[in-house]
């Protein structure tokens, strides 16, 4: 018979009479022990609640209602910002651009990073690793260093900044990351798969479409999801590369010196939601095409 | 009864090749290694053949040249008459069962064994389909998906998924290895009756002896990228022609000897043991140093001085000592040691004679018709499965 | 030759395969190769090219700007903004061994005690940062505000008097260093928790039972066991937060002050606001070159060379 506390986890209860053996001796309380078994889940919990503190916070000053022109101290609950999400001037605008940035440049990153994932993990040819350091470095760098070293290059060549400078320094980030997650699609791929297509009279281009491009796809979206948040969200490097353009990360920090309107939060927890909605799609979708 | 021995590259006039698959002087080096060194194979139209050695032989490669995955370096392949090795694989009449399957995750299974005939724009695909799927009884989970198969399932899908497109030869890449014991033994037997009922050429791949002599036809021994010897199962088992297939294949005992004489069909040979003899024809010694092989089971030992230990005139004999004797059951295993500080391995049926204890002196004796004679030069350990070996 | 062929050819074959019937296999990688391979060469490499020669230029907006080889534009720079430096990188080390203690719980937890809802819990580690980074700092002012939860907590409980006195807040939170690293610890969690997760998860858990089989407690195992083992991730972990945080200054703008700038916040407003471009390229660069001394230094000692 053992003398288990309440609560204890399966692992603890054995059938044969001996105690788990995790460094208790007898005599111990073990209330004591309980704790110290879980000691290190409750500072996880605490640092999983941590992590949402903000989050709620963001969301709570949705509905605040301030007085003048900053939202940092709780007044009253409205829902006047809800309702007129794009009430302050500018702030709509910089949401769009910010998306069309974000869509644009997502489908560049995804097309080039796609053929490039391609080369690295199915050749071996000289410059790989040359290449492979190239494509690494981007993820490396901090931002400050990157966005502002691509703008030298803007002023030197006297580009005008805007939205396709923009654009391009996005491109130039996002590309390293969908290589690395196709690649990693591509790797974990059974490469017998394409011999077996064709084994069974697919040529080239049909194991391609049949084969090859339905398997890596997971890996294309994925790359392609990571990418358009990585360029929604970007700040530094935007912000160095803008000129007078004003995308929704920019928006917020002018807006800090200026006036924070309750509609920054807004679109803060409607971006939450969205993504959330999304992943439980997607989530949902991928259970229901297994079960099938 | 010459065994078949084996060729460098040698060019053949195709009208030489007919029906069936035939391979000439076929060549793989990758870069400065050589996997397959130039060999040469007939196999009848029809029959279940098996490639068979240790990994790393070439056998896997020569597969994969006859499905066209891979390119020879040299050497040419011929399917009924017509030099198909600078084909691409789809282009070929040849269908493999690979190793652990290959089954397109993202289809179904219907969709899986329907692929080759939609590739080829074929008629009457669902019928086709659904009636390979009933010869192995899955015809209820056409519309799963492979991952929710069992390895049994997925492995006959991927049988019927080749044999569905009616190939001239059909190539099969260990395709029984993630298998559990009982349920290989099950598969063994359902594939050859499938070859039998449908009677197309299966060529199998396996380093398995006991799986290739239960199923094949015929077997070619592969080491190193040549072929050691081709032939009938029984053929290979009995007569063997060099020391890596008496000792892949079974269990082989081998005494050093040298050719002493030979009158009217026989060879005698001398050890130290004693002298022995042969006949000719079972002999692949090429000079006087030779290597005596007769196989464990082949040998009877009785206690010398017991009333049943007589030995007939056509068996050779050797007297010795037991050393160790184990009790297996069906059998008893012997270990015994003869003159030259050798030992023997004998194999005595459970018959319910009593065991003969270790130290017991005993005379061994075996019908000489089952001797082997093999060349002195080859390494004793040659096929044995053991690090120090090859 | 067709995309889709030149994607397919590769599956499966050996590099010696490239001497088969189709001998144009052999430049295809290149091809794949290209767009993006110049579009980084040309917006990652040539900047940095573009970032070091600006350094070196003298000239004005009006003037313009010519390359002048002025090396003691370093100088100037070095000596004016070291303390932003040194900001940099006291705040960014401070910041990452936050999040180290504050991640390490939190992975390990996830790691072996959650089960089946580890994907939900990795889930719940990504999703707060779903929502704009900038909005997420601007909650921490929120939070950190002088009347706001923590402060009025602190104060209440004669904690804030403590922290005065070892100089970590002066009567309120915001606009001190203490603040900024609160923020960059949090904001660069995720980038120490996964990979923290991902080097603990792939400890055999047999390895734990051996040691407490050998007499150690659950104490010593950690120590002995689980974390040289789990070490990779730690060091993928801070380097991951560690190079961001160096670099970043928006936590400096929202939660600092003007008296605690860091080297991002100098080089931002010597970019966009002086237009002094040799100055501010100069400051970029040398961050650049001291990050990578860092790291290299770091992954050298820390004796894990596969990162990535």
């Amino acid at each position: 018979m053992t003398t288990t506390a309440p609560g204890m986890p399966e692992t603890q209860r054995v059938k044969n009479p001996t105690p788990a053996s995790t460094g208790t001796l007898h005599g111990r309380s073990t209330a004591g022990r309980w704790v110290r078994e879980h000691l290190v889940a409750f500072f996880g919990i605490l640092a999983l609640v941590y992590l949402f503190v903000p989050i709620f916070v963001v969301v709570l000053f949705s509905f605040n209602n301030p007085t003048g022109r900053f939202n940092y101290t709780w007044v009253g609950f409205t829902l006047k910002a809800w309702a007129d999400p794009c009430g302050v001037s500018g702030i709509c605008d910089s949401l769009l651009i910010s998306l069309k940035i974000g869509v644009l440049a997502t489908l560049a990153a995804t097309i080039l990073g796609t053929f490039a994932a391609f080369a690295m993990a199915r050749y071996r040819f000289r410059g790989k690793a040359i290449a492979n350091i190239l494509i690494f470095l981007p993820m490396a760098t901090p931002e400050v260093v990157a966005g502002s070293s691509l703008l030298t290059l803007f002023i030197n060549l006297g580009m005008p900044l805007g939205q396709t400078t923009i654009f391009i320094a996005h491109v130039m980030f996002c590309v390293s990351f969908v290589i690395v997650t196709v690649k990693a699609r591509l790797a974990s791929m059974d490469p017998k798969l394409e011999q077996a297509a064709m084994d069974l009279y697919a040529n080239r281009y049909q194991t391609f479409i049949k084969i090859t491009f339905p398997l890596v796809l997971p890996g294309i979206v994925s790359g392609a999801l990571l990418s358009f948040s990585l360029s929604f969200d970007d700040f530094i490097i935007t912000n160095f590369n803008a000129g007078q353009t004003v995308t929704f990360p920019m928006y917020v920090w002018g807006a800090y010196q200026r006036a924070l309107p309750v509609q920054i939060n807004v679109i803060g927890t409607a971006m939450l939601l969205v993504a959330l909605v999304l992943v439980i799609i997607g989530r949902l979708a991928a259970k229901l095409r297994a079960r099938r | 009864m010459t065994a078949a021995t084996t060729t460098t590259s040698v060019v053949v006039p195709t009208d030489d090749v007919g029906a069936g698959l035939h391979v000439r002087g076929l060549v793989k080096k990758f870069g400065a290694f050589t996997a397959v060194d130039g060999i040469d194979l007939d196999v009848p139209e029809g029959s279940f053949f098996a490639l068979l050695g240790p990994s790393g032989c070439g056998k896997t490669t020569t597969l994969r040249m006859v499905a066209g995955l891979e390119d020879p370096t040299a050497g040419a392949i011929y399917i009924d008459g017509n030099d198909v090795s600078r084909r691409r694989a789809y282009q070929r009449p040849v269908n493999t069962v690979f190793q652990n399957y290959a089954l397109f995750p993202h289809l179904t299974i219907f969709e899986n064994v329907a692929f080759g005939l939609r590739r080829r724009k074929e008629a009457d695909i669902r019928k086709r389909v659904m009636e390979m799927l009933e010869l192995v009884e899955l015809a209820h989970l056409a519309e799963r998906k492979p991952a929710q198969l069992s390895g049994g399932q997925q492995q006959r899908v991927a049988v019927v998924r080749a044999l569905v497109n009616k190939p001239k030869v059909l190539l099969l890449d260990e395709p029984l290895g993630a298998l559990d014991l009982k349920l290989r033994r099950q598969m063994q037997l359902e594939l050859k009756r499938i070859q039998m009922d449908v009677g197309i050429t299966f060529i199998h791949v396996t380093h398995d002896q006991e799986e290739a002599m239960t199923m094949a036809d015929t077997i070619a021994v592969m080491n190193q990228g040549h072929v050691e010897q081709l032939g009938e199962p029984a053929q290979l088992y009995e007569n063997p022609v060099s020391v890596f297939v008496a000792n892949f294949l079974g269990q082989s005992n081998l005494l050093r000897g040298s050719v002493s004489g030979s009158d009217s069909g026989w060879l005698t040979v001398t050890t130290q043991a004693g002298s022995l003899r042969i006949p000719t024809e079972r002999s692949s010694a090429t000079g006087v140093d030779c290597l005596v092989g007769v196989r464990p089971e082949k040998i009877r030992l009785h206690e010398i001085g017991a009333d049943d230990a007589v030995v007939p005139a056509s068996h050779n004999s050797v007297i010795g000592r037991v050393v160790d004797a184990s009790f297996i059951g069906v059998s008893t295993q012997y270990q015994v040691v003869i003159a030259g500080d050798q030992q023997l391995t004998v194999f005595s049926q459970n018959t319910g004679t009593s065991l003969l204890r270790p130290g017991t002196d005993v005379v061994l004796h075996w019908d000489a018709a089952h001797t082997f004679v093999l060349d002195g030069a080859e390494d004793l350990r040659s096929g044995l499965d053991d690090p120090e070996a090859e | 030759m067709s995309v889709a062929a030149a994607l397919s050819t590769g599956g499966g074959h050996t590099a010696a395969q490239q001497n088969g019937p189709t001998g144009r296999g052999k430049l295809t990688p290149y091809f794949l190769l290209l767009p993006a391979g110049l579009a980084l060469l040309v917006f990652y490499v040539l900047p940095t090219l573009t970032l070091a020669t600006t350094s070196l230029q003298t000239g004005s907006l009006e003037q313009g700007y010519s390359l002048t080889w002025n090396w003691p534009t370093y100088g100037e720079v070095l000596t004016q903004y070291w303390p932003q430096f040194a900001r940099s990188f006291g705040y960014a080390a401070a910041a990452t061994i936050l999040a180290l203690l504050i991640a390490y719980p939190l992975a390990y937890t996830i790691a072996f005690k959650a089960g089946r809802w580890r994907s939900i819990m990795l889930m719940l580690v990504i999703a707060p940062f779903f929502t704009s980074f900038l909005i997420r700092t601007l909650a921490w002012r929120q939070i950190l505000a002088d009347q706001g939860p923590v402060v009025s907590f602190m104060k209440a409980t004669g904690l804030m008097h403590l922290t005065d006195l070892i100089g970590m807040t002066q009567g309120r939170i915001l606009a001190t260093g203490t603040a900024v690293v609160i923020g960059l610890a949090y904001n660069f969690l995720p980038f120490m928790t996964l990979p923290l997760y991902n080097s603990l998860e792939r400890i055999d858990r047999g390895l734990l039972k051996a040691s407490e089989d050998l007499y150690a407690n659950s104490w010593t195992t950690f120590w002995k066991v689980t974390w040289p083992l789990a070490l990779p991730g730690v060091v993928g972990g801070t380097l991951l937060t560690f190079i961001p945080a160096a670099g970043d200054y928006v936590n400096q703008r929202f939660l600092g002050t003007i008296d605690n700038t860091m080297a991002g916040n100098a080089i931002d407003s010597l970019f966009l606001q002086q237009r002094q471009y040799p100055q501010a390229a100069a400051l970029s660069l040398v961050l650049m070159v001291a990050i990578i001394v860092l790291v290299s230094v770091y992954v050298k000692r820390s004796g894990t060379e596969e990162l990535v």
